[in-house]
C-alpha cells in the first residue's frame, strides 16, 4: 500500500515572525499572538496591516510578528490606531494592550476611540495584574487578589471594583463588535480565534471599533504553577468577567466563518 | 497673489493646509482654537483628515500615529494643553518622526489665563518632554511670518526627522493682519522609506522609541545630538534693524520683537542709535550672530514677555562681554512701545554706567514702580 504524501496540518503562520518570545511560561501572551497572526494569514491581512503595540509584558509585540508595527507610549495604543488608520482608512489597524494600559492609564482614549467608531481592531488581554512592573493591581484585579500593591488582598472598601471592559464598550454606539472570550483551555482558544476574525472582519467591513477581551493568565504574578493559573480563569475570572457577545453588528452576527 | 485680511489663527490654519498638511489632530484651547475651528471645516472639504480629540494627550498621540505614516500632520494648541502633549512630543523624538507642534501662549503657570505671553520659552525652546532630544523652535513675530514659518517648519521637520516647534503668542493669533498666502503645494505621493504602510513586497517596518539596552539608547542619543548639530550649523534664522551701528542693541523675540521694533524706529527718530536683534529660530538660538552683535555695541537690553528665559540663553553668549539689561512684562501683559523706549533712553542717558550685577534684580525694581504707577 503506497503511503500518503506527507500534508502540512499545523505551522507558523507567515505573520508571526521566527523569533523566541521573552514571555513567561505558561503565559497566554503568545496564544493571542498566534491567533492574530493565523487570521491575518488566513484573511490576507498581512501586508496591508499595521499593529500597534502597548506598554505592558507585550511592549515587544512587534518583535514577534512579521508585519509593519509601530509602539505606542502606555495607554494611548487607542489614540495612535486612530491617527494612523485616519491617515491610511484602507489599511488594516489593531492595538494589542493589557488591562493596566488599556482600563486604566487609557481608559480615556479606549472610551473615545470606541465612541467616535473608529475602525480600528482590538485585541485586549485581561490578566487581572500589571505583569510587566512585577505584579500591581490593576483595574482587572479581582476583589480580594492578593497583589504587591494590595498586599492584603484588593480591599474593595479602599480600592474599589474591577472594571468590566467588554460590557463598558458594548453601550457605546460606535462599537460594531465586542465580546469577551479566554484562553484557558483548547476550546475557548478555538472561541477566541473566531472572535478575532470577526473583530477583523468587523473592521475591513467598515463597521465601526471591534474589540476582543481575553482572560489570560499570568502565573508568576499570580504566584501559580502554569497549570493552576488556568484553572484560576475558569474558577475566578470567568465569574466576575462572563464570556459572552457584548455587541454585535447583525452583519458580522451572520457571518458564518 | 493679493494680500488678505487674516485673523492669526485662520492664517496659520490656511497655511498649513497649503503646505501639505494631511492631518490635524487637537482639542479646543483659547487662544489657539480658530485653528482647529477652521481646520475642522477646510480639512474634510479637501479629504484630508480631522479629528477633535478627548484630550491633547490623545491629539498627540494620533499626530504619532498619524506621524508614523510619513505624511505632513500637525497640531495647533495653547500653553495647558501644550503640557498635556509632552508626553506624545517626547515619544515622537525619540522615534524620529516628523511633526510640527504650534503653541498660542497664554499667561501661566496652571490655568493662568488667555491672554498673550511668552512663558512657554523653556517648555518650547529646550524640548519639555522627558529624555534627551532637541526639537526645533522657530518664532514669527507677524501674521505673515508666521504663515511662512509653517511651509519651512514642515520642509525642517522633514528633512531632520525633527519636531518643529512654532512659538506664537496670544497677540498673533487673534490679530487680524493683511497676508499674502503661498500656492497650495502639491501632496506627498510616495511615503519616505521609513514610514509603514503595510508590509507589501518589502521587509516589516518598526517604528518605536525603544531601545531597551542602554548602549543602544546611548547610540540614538549621539544621532540625535550630531543631527542637532548640523541643525545649529545651518538653520539659524533671525531678522535685524539698525544693528549695524546700534550702541543699544534690543534682543527680543515674536511680539516683544515686533514691539521693540516700533520703539526702535522711534528712537532713531530721534537720533539714539538703537537697534533690534530678533531671533527667529529661537532653537537653534542665534549664538554666534549675537556674540558678533555683542563685539559691535555698547549695551544690550533683553525684552521678553515673561521673567527673562531667553535672558539666560543670551548671557550664555555674551559671556560679561558686554553689560546686558533685561525689561520684560508678565502674566499675560504685553508691553507697549513707550515703555521700550522709555528703557531705551534710560539706558541711553547711563550709556557708560558699570554693568549691573544682576539684570533680572534691576528689573524687578523697575517694574515694581511703574505698577505702583499703573495701579
Ligand atoms: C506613563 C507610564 N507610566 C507607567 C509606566 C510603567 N508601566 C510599564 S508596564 C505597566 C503596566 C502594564 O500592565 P498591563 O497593561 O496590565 O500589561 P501586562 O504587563 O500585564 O501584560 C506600567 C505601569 C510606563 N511605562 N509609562
Amino acid at each position: 500500500m503506497a503511503i500518503a504524501e506527507p500534508k502540512i496540518v499545523y505551522q507558523r503562520p507567515t505573520s508571526l515572525a521566527t523569533r523566541v518570545t521573552h514571555y513567561c511560561p505558561g503565559c497566554t501572551h503568545g496564544v493571542a499572538h498566534r491567533l492574530i497572526a493565523e487570521v491575518l494569514d488566513e484573511m490576507e491581512l498581512r501586508e496591508k496591516t499595521i499593529g500597534v503595540a502597548p506598554v505592558g509584558c507585550s511592549v515587544f509585540a512587534y518583535n514577534y510578528f512579521d508585519h509593519d508595527y509601530v509602539e505606542a507610549a502606555h495607554g494611548r495604543a487607542p489614540a495612535m490606531a486612530t491617527g494612523i488608520k485616519r491617515m491610511l482608512p484602507k489599511n488594516t489597524v489593531y492595538t494589542y494592550q493589557g488591562d493596566g494600559d488599556l482600563a486604566s492609564i487609557g481608559m480615556a482614549e479606549i472610551m473615545h476611540a470606541a465612541a467616535r467608531g473608529e475602525n480600528i481592531t482590538v485585541v485586549f488581554i485581561n490578566n487581572a495584574i500589571y505583569g510587566m512592573t512585577g505584579g500591581q493591581m490593576a483595574p482587572t484585579t479581582l476583589p480580594g487578589m492578593v497583589t504587591t500593591s494590595s498586599p492584603g488582598g484588593r480591599d474593595i472598601e479602599s480600592m474599589g471594583y474591577p472594571v468590566r471592559m467588554a460590557e463598558i464598550l458594548s453601550t457605546l454606539d460606535g462599537a460594531g463588535y465586542v465580546v469577551r472570550r479566554s484562553l484557558h483551555d483548547p476550546n475557548n482558544i478555538r472561541k477566541a480565534k473566531k472572535a478575532i476574525r470577526l473583530a477583523f472582519e468587523t473592521q475591513e467591513r467598515g463597521l465601526g471599533f471591534s474589540l476582543v477581551e481575553l482572560l489570560s493568565s499570568c502565573p508568576t504574578n499570580w504566584k501559580l504553577s502554569p497549570v493552576d493559573a488556568l484553572q484560576f480563569i475558569e474558577d475566578k475570572m470567568i465569574p466576575m468577567f462572563p464570556l459572552g457577545d457584548y455587541k454585535v453588528n447583525p452583519e458580522i452576527g451572520k457571518l458564518r466563518v | 497673489m493679493a494680500k488678505k485680511l487674516y485673523k492669526g489663527n485662520e492664517a496659520f490654519a490656511e497655511a498649513a493646509i497649503r503646505a501639505g498638511c494631511e492631518g490635524f489632530f487637537g482639542y479646543p484651547i483659547t487662544p489657539s482654537t480658530e485653528f482647529l475651528e477652521y481646520m475642522a471645516k477646510r480639512m474634510p472639504e479637501l479629504g484630508r483628515a480631522f479629528v477633535q480629540a478627548e484630550s491633547e494627550v490623545a491629539a498627540i498621540n494620533m499626530v504619532y500615529g498619524a506621524a508614523c505614516t510619513g505624511k505632513r500632520v500637525m497640531t495647533a494648541s495653547s500653553s495647558p494643553g501644550i503640557s498635556l502633549m509632552m508626553e506624545g512630543i517626547s515619544y515622537i523624538a525619540g522615534t524620529e518622526l516628523p511633526c510640527v507642534v504650534i503653541n498660542v501662549m497664554r499667561g501661566g503657570p496652571g490655568l493662568g489665563n488667555i491672554a498673550p505671553s511668552q512663558g512657554d520659552y523653556y517648555q518650547m525652546v529646550k524640548g519639555g518632554g522627558h529624555g534627551d532630544y532637541f526639537p526645533i523652535a522657530l518664532a514669527p513675530s507677524t501674521v505673515q511670518e508666521a504663515v511662512d514659518s509653517i511651509a519651512l517648519a514642515f520642509d525642517l521637520a522633514e528633512k531632520y526627522r525633527s519636531i518643529v516647534h512654532i512659538l506664537v503668542d496670544g497677540n498673533l493669533g487673534q490679530m487680524m493682519e493683511p497676508c499674502e498666502m503661498p500656492p497650495m503645494q502639491p501632496l506627498r505621493e510616495t511615503p519616505p522609506d521609513w514610514a509603514v504602510s503595510g508590509a507589501k513586497g518589502r521587509e516589516k517596518r518598526i517604528l518605536s522609541s525603544i531601545y531597551i539596552d542602554p548602549p543602544d539608547e546611548e547610540v540614538t542619543n549621539l544621532r540625535l545630538l550630531k543631527r542637532w548639530m548640523e541643525i545649529e550649523a545651518s538653520e539659524v534664522r533671525y531678522d535685524e534693524l539698525h544693528t549695524e551701528d546700534a550702541e543699544i542693541a534690543i534682543i527680543a523675540f515674536g511680539t516683544a520683537g515686533r514691539v521693540a521694533s516700533t520703539a526702535v524706529r522711534q528712537a532713531r527718530a530721534e537720533g539714539i542709535k538703537a537697534g533690534l536683534f530678533r531671533p527667529i529660530t529661537l532653537a537653534p538660538f542665534p549664538k554666534k550672530e549675537i556674540a558678533a552683535l555683542a563685539k559691535r555695541t555698547k549695551r544690550i537690553l533683553v525684552v521678553e514677555m515673561n521673567t527673562g528665559m531667553m535672558l539666560d540663553d543670551v548671557s550664555r553668549v555674551i559671556e560679561g562681554k558686554v553689560p546686558i539689561e533685561f525689561y520684560g512684562r508678565l502674566g499675560g501683559v504685553t508691553p507697549l512701545p513707550d515703555e521700550i523706549y522709555d528703557e531705551i533712553m534710560r539706558i541711553s542717558h547711563n550709556i557708560d554706567a558699570p554693568a549691573p550685577e544682576n539684570p533680572r534684580m534691576e528689573w524687578v525694581t523697575r517694574l515694581e514702580k511703574i505698577l505702583e504707577g499703573e495701579n
